[in-house]
């Protein structure tokens, strides 16, 4: 039983992330917390399309372009999220999610 | 098997220790810098794993990008944000959120588990093993070039959009 040869084993692995990345999406308190479990999410997704890509797909380049391009986005919206949290901690004098809901009232 | 693929596959589970090790260090931390920390170490255990499915560039993109960029963002967003509430504080949702969690995360991963061990995956009939970085630069720029293209102008617009939106914030507190 090889573990490395094996589709199989990489999508448990990127199951692991999502849920990892999912539970700590509602558990976390901050938005940063929140943005580190999108993160997980984010990488589970990267995991497998490398592995369709190495075992199913009939041209391997596929794959990995889009891979680079989840990490694009994913430093784009980083970028773009922590200036935003900087915004609505300038305006709230606070990062709790349950305390910026102006528009609930 | 050999002794190389018996080293083989203890770096393969390494790199899964690593992941998961990071996974539960980000979701139980107390402080965020842990949290980061955990997330640039699961992040460094799927680069790994990239080496494993045949691409080294991938490998050092993920290091490059993921840990080396988007890591020190959010680190910088710690640093330069709010102070106090720097420790992730257990109050403000009470434990009934963490049950419903629990709940949905094993309900989603079961589901999930099933639809992985039941399906038999079949390869496409005709395949190239080409995985050098030239084939993936060549369609990157005959096949992909539009998306390619697309993605540098999101970038640039994500940069000036991220100037432009923590400077609308400063200034004005507590409105």
């Amino acid at each position: 039983m090889m573990l490395t040869d094996n589709i199989t084993s990489y999508l448990l692995i990127a199951l692991f992330l999502l849920i990892i990345g999912i539970y700590g999406m509602v558990r976390h308190r901050t938005f940063i917390g929140m943005l580190i479990s999108g993160e997980f999410i984010l990488n589970g997704a990267a995991l497998n399309f490398m592995a369709f890509n190495r075992f199913l797909a009939p041209d391997p380049a596929v794959g990995q372009i889009f891979t680079l391009f989840i990490m694009g986005i994913a430093a784009a919206e980083a970028a773009v999220i922590v200036s935003l949290i900087l915004m609505v901690y300038n305006r709230y004098r606070s990062i709790d999610p349950a305390e910026v809901d102006d528009l609930k009232h | 098997m050999n002794v190389y693929q018996y080293m083989a596959e203890t770096g393969f589970l390494l790199f899964v220790a690593m992941i998961a090790c990071g996974g539960f260090v980000a979701m139980r931390a107390r402080y965020l810098m842990n949290a980061v920390l955990g997330l640039s170490l699961s992040l460094l255990g799927v680069g790994g794993l990239f080496f494993y499915l045949g691409s080294q560039f991938l490998a050092l993109m993920q290091i490059l990008i993921c840990i080396g960029a988007i890591c020190i963002i959010i680190a910088f967003g710690i640093m330069v944000g709010p102070k106090p509430k720097q420790e992730a504080e257990r109050r403000v949702v009470g434990r009934r959120n963490g049950l419903l969690a629990i709940i949905a995360c094993l309900a989603g991963a079961f589901l999930l588990f099933s639809a992985i061990i039941g399906t038999r995956w079949t390869s496409a009939p005709v395949r190239s093993g080409d995985f050098t970085v030239k084939s993936l630069g060549l369609s990157l720029l005959h096949q992909f070039c539009l998306p390619f293209e697309l993605i540098s102008v999101l970038l640039l617009v994500a940069i000036i959009g991220a100037l432009i939106i923590s400077d609308l914030g400063r200034g004005e507190p507590g409105q």
